[in-house]
């Protein structure tokens, strides 16, 4: 396992408390957590247990109240294009095309048109869009939406990628093909990836590590290392490790 | 919800009522050739009306020695004018009361103030205090246009989904980038809602200044007429402002869907 130093993202002793009214509302409660570069560690949790917040924290969206989270070793101050973030609700920019929105943060980067092009490309043709480079989002179906905002946010080039239940609105059978797109993606050029889901089967097939959160007040309520190999296929999908594996971490979930 | 999101109001759907199936063109010209039927008959059947000739002729007439053209000119000239310089200026303050709470609390009593008031109830001062030349017809249209669009472009500002600025901020968007951006075209629809309001205002508060205090242009030539009791004429005026209205609002439209071609139409 990581420890402090070599982690690449460090959540120390985060509260996060929101005040609504009179009441004073505990969203997060002392969350201490570690991961390590190239990691892909997945968020489990039920509703309201503060998943959205610790990543808008991470993404420097939002801050803590109290405690520090650290990136590369430093205080997260706000948004930067190191840590890219894939929202739920896709977040695309209506009045840009698959290219345009692809090519958004080169743009804000200062990257010259030429180069600007040619990462675009590469990035619309890794999630499979280069038929739809120049549709508007308005004429694209919710998975293809949702690969554009992958490719989005590939394309700054992010050490860290952040998804907030990318998947959370996809039917079954899409929402399977875009995990093992994720996953190809993920083994064909290494990231961080903290990932936020509802589902533990997801959870389980994509993580190197669940982390099991309780609400009220929010907290890491538990671990679960997935040690299954790389590629992860059907098979490993259907296998006995995946269904134990699955259990622990519903276990926790549902029975906390 | 993937970010924590501030009370927002929710957007607005701007209509774009332009997208009629064009199955309704016949219907349309059946409409407009039927109620000028119906004018034929009223007129006919000795209502004190001209007939669709008569006021045909009368433009014939009014159009060869070059009044019909002066007269439109001079309107378009004092509606346009007004019109670009209050949605100009209401497109500034709108963005201004949008991002800055501070313009915001400055600018609002007042435009809340003015726009109780007609702006043609502004012209007896405006006249006083400008004179009566140009200015101030220029003036109150420039405040009917101004007025109207002013609230539109603010509440297209303020209704940005901070998802999307979220989305840009993370893409390491600084504050001009997310204004340049994201909020301007974002905002675009409801700019050009508001614009289509200031043109009719605009149009409005014209003919009705013109009415009142003016050398030449339709409305002052409608009201010349009346002192002749010279029913032609006056139709001729009518039409005219209706025709050049109409343009104006389908020229605004057309330009306004070109640019929010992107938006989800029902
Ligand atoms: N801006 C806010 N103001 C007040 N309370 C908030 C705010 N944002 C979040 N909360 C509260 O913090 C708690 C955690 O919210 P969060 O969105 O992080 O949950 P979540 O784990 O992402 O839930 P879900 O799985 O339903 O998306 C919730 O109870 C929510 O009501
Ligand atoms: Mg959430």
């Amino acid at each position: 396992m990581s420890t402090a130093t070599t982690a690449r993202i460090a959540v120390r002793d985060v509260s996060r408390h929101f005040t609504v009214g009179r009441e004073r509302f505990t969203a997060l409660d002392r969350v201490t957590l570690d991961i390590a570069d190239n990691e892909f560690v997945t968020l489990v949790g039920p509703s309201g247990c503060g998943k959205t917040t610790l990543l808008n924290i991470l993404a420097g969206l939002d801050h803590p109240t109290s405690g520090d989270a650290l990136v590369g070793g430093e205080p997260v101050r706000g948004p930067g294009p190191g840590r890219g973030v894939i929202f739920q609700q896709y977040a695309l920019f209506p009045w840009l095309t698959v290219r345009g929105n692809v090519e958004f943060g080169l743009r804000t980067a200062g990257v010259g048109r030429r180069e600007r092009r040619e990462r675009a490309e590469h990035f619309i043709r890794l999630v499979g869009l280069e038929q739809f480079a120049d549709a508007l989002p308005k004429t694209l179906s919710g998975g293809m939406k949702q690969r554009c905002a992958i490719a989005r946010a590939y394309a700054v080039n992010p050490s860290i990628l952040l998804m907030d239940e990318p998947f959370g609105a996809l039917d079954a059978l899409t929402r399977v093909r875009l995990q093992e797109q994720l996953l190809d993606t993920w083994n064909a050029e290494r990231r961080t990836v903290v990932f936020v889901t509802h589902d533990v089967d997801e959870a389980v097939f994509l993580a190197n590590r669940v982390i099991v959160m309780a609400a009220r007040p929010g907290r890491v309520f538990a671990t679960v290392d997935v040690d299954l190999p790389h590629p992860r296929t059907e098979q490993i999908r259907l296998s006995p490790e995946f269904a134990a594996l699955r259990n622990r971490v519903w276990q926790a979930v549902h029975h906390q | 919800m993937a970010v924590v999101t501030p009370p927002v109001p929710a957007p607005a759907r701007t209509t774009s009522p332009a997208r009629r199936p064009r199955s309704l063109l016949p219907l349309n010209l059946v409409s407009v050739a039927a109620g000028v039927g119906l004018w034929w008959a009223l007129a006919a059947a000795g209502l004190q009306f001209p007939t669709p000739a008569e006021v045909a002729v009368q433009a014939g007439r009014m159009a060869a020695d070059g009044t019909l053209l002066d007269d439109a000119v001079a309107s378009l000239l004092r509606v346009l004018t007004g019109f670009v310089l209050g949605s100009a200026a209401a497109i500034v303050v709108g963005f201004l009361m949008g991002w800055y709470a501070v313009a915001r609390g400055l600018f609002e009593p007042w435009i809340q103030f003015f726009r109780t008031i007609p702006p043609l109830a502004m012209l007896p001062l405006v006249l006083v205090l400008l004179g009566i030349d140009e200015t101030p017809k220029v003036f109150v249209i420039f405040l009917a246009a101004f007025l109207s669009c002013v609230i539109s472009t603010y509440q297209g500002v303020v209704s940005v989904e901070r998802t999307l600025i979220n989305a840009a901020r993370v893409l390491g968007a600084g504050d001009a980038t997310v204004f340049a951006r994201v909020v301007v075209p974002a905002s675009t629809p409801f700019i050009l809602v508001g614009m289509r309001v200031g043109l009719g205002a605009a149009w409005a508060t014209l003919v009705a200044a013109e009415l009142l205090a003016a050398q030449e242009g339709l409305g002052h030539r409608m009201q010349t007429a009346q002192l002749y009791y010279d029913l032609p004429t006056i139709f001729v005026g009518i039409v005219s402002i209706g025709v050049l209205g109409l343009l104006m609002d389908r020229a605004l439209l057309l330009g306004g869907n070109r640019l929010t071609r992107w938006q989800e139409t029902r």
